[in-house]
């Protein structure tokens, strides 16, 4: 078959950003998925409770300060990750290895806010099906703290190497935001439904 | 060494047609020999492995279905056991659900989508490669478990309690639960690609209303897996906990629920037979269109078809539970669901006759099998109206009419399409065309074979015939229908083995095949057969829905693509007007590392928690390799 060249693309940029970029939207597609799974959680949850004579089951309401703790934590950690979105924007290296250094502690220190939540609960995953619900929610987003957690330590490491200073990474970075701001925002209907239905 | 040129950043417009083929070639290939086999991340060298795969998992599920009515075929037969039948309906149930019908499905889009839209690779081609690791290592996972006796137990949906750790001893429902979650891994992992490559990749001009009907059905597909599969990842985790940590989750006694478990199985359940349909009736309506010369009627209707499908796919998994005893008012909304979603399939009913009857057909093989399709599936369609009636259901429930009904929509409804879609994209695939007499042989017994095993499991599920046992006695009045069964089942065999034996003769010595043998419209006839790795030289650019047909002697491309990394086109989700020249990602052997990891951590959680920790340690390390730059010019902008 002739072919017959009708368009010139030469002058296209050698990489796509934000909604141009494939791993942008693979990372929406991830969301999606993840999204479902802890919406299905907390029907899961709802479910048992539907069922349930009273809730929680066999244990008091959990304590409230460490998950309020964590759940302000993460709100605040918003900010420096908005701030680091604009700084992989503008392709700023200086800026962004900051952000990362300052993300990377704010993936920590809800580690040690989570360490206290599970005993908080006041039950454990095997004594119940509350209890199990539970531990599961709460270990189900703190495997996502971890990844994401993971992902910033690479991504501050790659930013420190020879390999920082190019679009493609500054690319990876804004998804890593992106990624972040998920992890949070899942966290509060996870929070709310955790802490304040068993207090209805 | 490989001294490049003087010029940085070499571009196809300044190349020849010779020149850039040799220059395509070099940054495209994938190297011979083991390390380039385990390394490729090429989705046609992928997708046909997914495919031979399938197929071998079809063969052995089709193998425990002979085993199955060789026991049945007389009263009180005594060739098999009741503990190996148990094991051998549930391998073949979940073999031929997670291993094969899925999968299968997926593969032939790893093969099709991508030259469809005219891209040169999948979107994340290393996710590709990862994803089929996993799918292997999930199907030999089942069966070794199976060869050491070892194999579930407990029905393809394994229902608590008797899949709980209070029935359920040993480790043979725990390698159901994390089989489900080494393919659920993968088809996740596939339905991303697919989903990206066709919002993103698509040929310039390739608008929405261009798209080729099969890729809008494995785009609707990929979203049905994407919001069905997690509901079934959070069921097996859930029953793998109750089991190894001792959680409630579905354990009444400490206020868990055994319904839970159900509607968690079925609202991925019954998506699932959508997941297994709608790419079916993507090749249908691709088959239909090329064999009668003309587009197939009503585009704007059949893709709304597909799309209501995939809504009200979610809305039915409860006509699954009819007996369980759930309240009056919600099983009328599912009945009304239920019934409700024969409209948009007697639609596309309607749509292929109106096309057929317009057109010229042509009785190619590939045709045959669509009309196969078409009267199966219409006679499954109409006993699934028949079982969404609650009264109805309450008396064939666990009944053969069931098998009978769900292997008129499954064989019927994807297995025709494929075997179908098989002969069509055959050539494509290898560059070798089926013999058409043979074809001809597969299609008629593999038809009448069909329907003389499995019509009558309709009359014995009416005669009270439960299914799932593994014998019955000389007094029922089963015995005539099973031995006729069973035979039958023998005209079926013959005709797969017929066709086993058609494709690998084929691929080895048919007539070769030209570009685009039966003249179709769609893309990837716009290349060799088989493609090149790169599948097109340059990429084509597109004018309407079908791009071969208008003018069939030029093909319009696109030019100014470097040819020093692997590029191709990012376009806008709508139009498809191009954004970017984008890198793809070169072979790789940490997919690989990164699956085996994976399948470390998921076998060993079936014996303690503690993998789960340890476990993560290898699989971190192996994604890390996989994610770090390389400084190759894929990497580096
Ligand atoms: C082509 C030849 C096939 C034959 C002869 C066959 C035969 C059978 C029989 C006899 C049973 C009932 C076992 C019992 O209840 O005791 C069965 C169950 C089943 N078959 Fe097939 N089958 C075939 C193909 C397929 C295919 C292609 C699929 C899926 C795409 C499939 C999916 C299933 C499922 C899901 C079950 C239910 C298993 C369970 O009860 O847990 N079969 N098959
Ligand atoms: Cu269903």
């Amino acid at each position: 078959m002739n072919r017959s060249v009708v368009l010139d693309l030469s002058k296209l940029p050698p990489h796509g950003l934000g909604t141009a970029s494939l791993t942008w939207w693979g990372t929406l597609a991830f969301m999606l998925i993840e999204g479902t799974g802890f919406a299905l959680s907390i029907v899961v949850y709802l479910y048992l409770m539907s069922l349930a004579p009273h809730w929680p089951l066999d244990a008091p309401p959990p304590d409230l300060l460490p998950g309020s703790g964590l759940t302000a934590l993460l709100i605040v950690s918003l900010l420096p990750n908005m701030l680091i979105a604009r700084w992989a924007r503008q392709q700023n290296l200086a800026k962004v290895r900051i952000g990362l250094v300052i993300m990377s502690l704010l993936g920590v220190a809800p580690l040690f806010l989570r360490v206290l939540e599970f005993p908080a609960m006041h039950i454990s995953w095997d004594q119940n099906a509350y209890g199990s619900i539970v531990w599961v929610m709460l270990g189900l987003h703190t495997t996502h703290i971890l990844t994401d957690l993971v992902e910033t330590l690479v991504l501050t490491c790659l930013m420190f190497s020879k390999h920082g200073d190019n679009p493609r990474r500054y690319g990876d970075v804004s998804d890593n935001a992106m990624y972040w701001n998920f992890v949070v925002a899942t966290w509060l209907p996870m929070y709310v439904c955790l802490y304040w239905i068993p207090r209805l | 060494m490989i001294v490049r040129d003087e010029v940085e950043d070499l571009r196809d417009t300044a190349l020849d047609e010779v020149q850039l083929d040799r220059r395509l070639s070099e940054t495209w290939s994938t190297p011979t020999g083991l390390w380039g086999a385990l390394s490729t991340v090429d989705h046609k060298i992928i997708g046909r492995r997914y495919i031979y795969t399938a197929f071998i998992f079809l063969a052995l599920g089709g193998i425990l279905a002979l085993a199955m009515r060789l026991q049945l075929s007389e009263p009180e037969a005594r060739f098999i056991g009741p503990d190996r039948y148990n094991q051998i309906f549930t391998m073949h149930g979940t073999n031929m659900m997670f291993l094969f019908a899925v999968p299968v499905m997926e593969a032939m889009a790893v093969y099709l989508v991508p030259l469809m839209v005219g891209t040169r690779n999948i979107a994340f081609p290393r996710l590709n490669a990862f994803s089929y690791w996993m799918y292997l290592a999930g199907g030999l996972l089942l069966w070794i478990a199976f060869a050491v006796d070892t194999g579930p137990d407990v029905g393809w949906f394994a229902y608590v309690p008797l899949s709980g750790p209070q029935y359920a001893a040993g480790k043979r429902a725990d390698i159901w639960a994390q089989m489900i979650t080494f393919t659920e891994v993968s088809a996740l992992a596939v339905a991303v690609e697919i989903v990206v490559t066709v919002l993103k990749q698509r040929a310039p001009g390739m608008s929405l209303d261009r798209i080729p009907l099969f890729v809008w059905s494995m785009l609707v597909t990929s979203f049905l897996i994407i919001l069905a599969m997690p509901a079934i990842m959070i069921a097996s985790t859930a029953l793998i906990l109750d089991r190894l940590v001792g959680t409630h989750f579905f354990n009444p006694a400490e206020g868990g629920d055994v319904l839970l478990w159900q509607h968690l199985f079925w609202f991925f359940g019954h998506p699932e037979v959508y997941i297994i349909f709608l790419p079916a009736v993507g090749m249908v309506s691709t088959i239909v269109a090329t064999f009668t010369r003309r587009p197939v009627f009503g585009y704007l209707a059949m893709v709304m078809a597909l799309v209501t499908t995939g809504v009200l796919a979610f809305g039915l998994w409860v006509h699954h539970m009819f007996v369980a005893g759930l309240p009056r008012l919600g099983e009328s909304f599912f009945t009304a669901s239920s019934m409700a979603i024969a409209i948009p399939a007697g639609l596309q009913i309607f749509c292929w006759l109106a096309t057929m009857w317009a057109g010229r057909p042509v009785f190619k093989t590939p045709f045959l099998f669509v009309i196969g399709f078409m009267v199966i599936f219409v006679i499954g369609g109409m006993t699934g109206v028949m079982v969404a009636s609650v009264p109805f259901d309450t008396q064939v429930h666990d009944t053969y009419f069931v098998v009978a009904h769900f292997h008129y929509v499954l064989v019927g409804g994807a297995v025709f399409p494929l075997l179908g879609a098989i002969y069509y994209w055959f050539p494509k695939i290898t560059g070798r065309m089926m013999s058409e007499t043979l074809g001809r042989w597969t299609f008629g017994l593999i038809f009448t074979g069909f329907n003389l095993t499995f019509f009558p499991m309709h009359i014995l599920g009416l005669q009270g015939m439960p299914r799932r046992i593994y014998t019955y006695q000389p007094e029922m009045p089963w015995s005539g229908l099973n031995m006729f069964i069973s035979l039958s089942a023998v005209i079926l065999a013959a005709g797969f083995l017929l066709f086993f034996i058609d494709a690998i003769r084929s691929a080895a010595s048919g007539p070769a095949a030209p570009d685009n043998p039966w003249g179709a419209s769609t893309l990837e006839w716009a290349t060799s057969s088989p493609p090149l790795p790169y599948n097109f030289a340059r990429l084509p650019v597109v004018g309407s829905l079908e791009p071969l047909s208008n003018n069939s002697e030029t093909l319009s491309v696109a030019g100014g693509l470097s040819v020093d990394r692997r590029e191709l086109i990012v376009t806008s989700v709508v139009e498809a007007l191009p954004e970017a020249r984008e890198s793809s990602p070169g072979n790789s052997i940490w997919p690989l590392w990164s699956a085996l990891a994976t399948t470390v951590l998921l076998i060993w959680s079936i014996f303690t928690p503690w993998a789960v920790v340890w476990g993560s340690i290898p699989v971190s390390i192996a994604l890390i390799g996989w994610f770090w730059p390389k400084g190759t010019p894929e990497d580096d902008t």
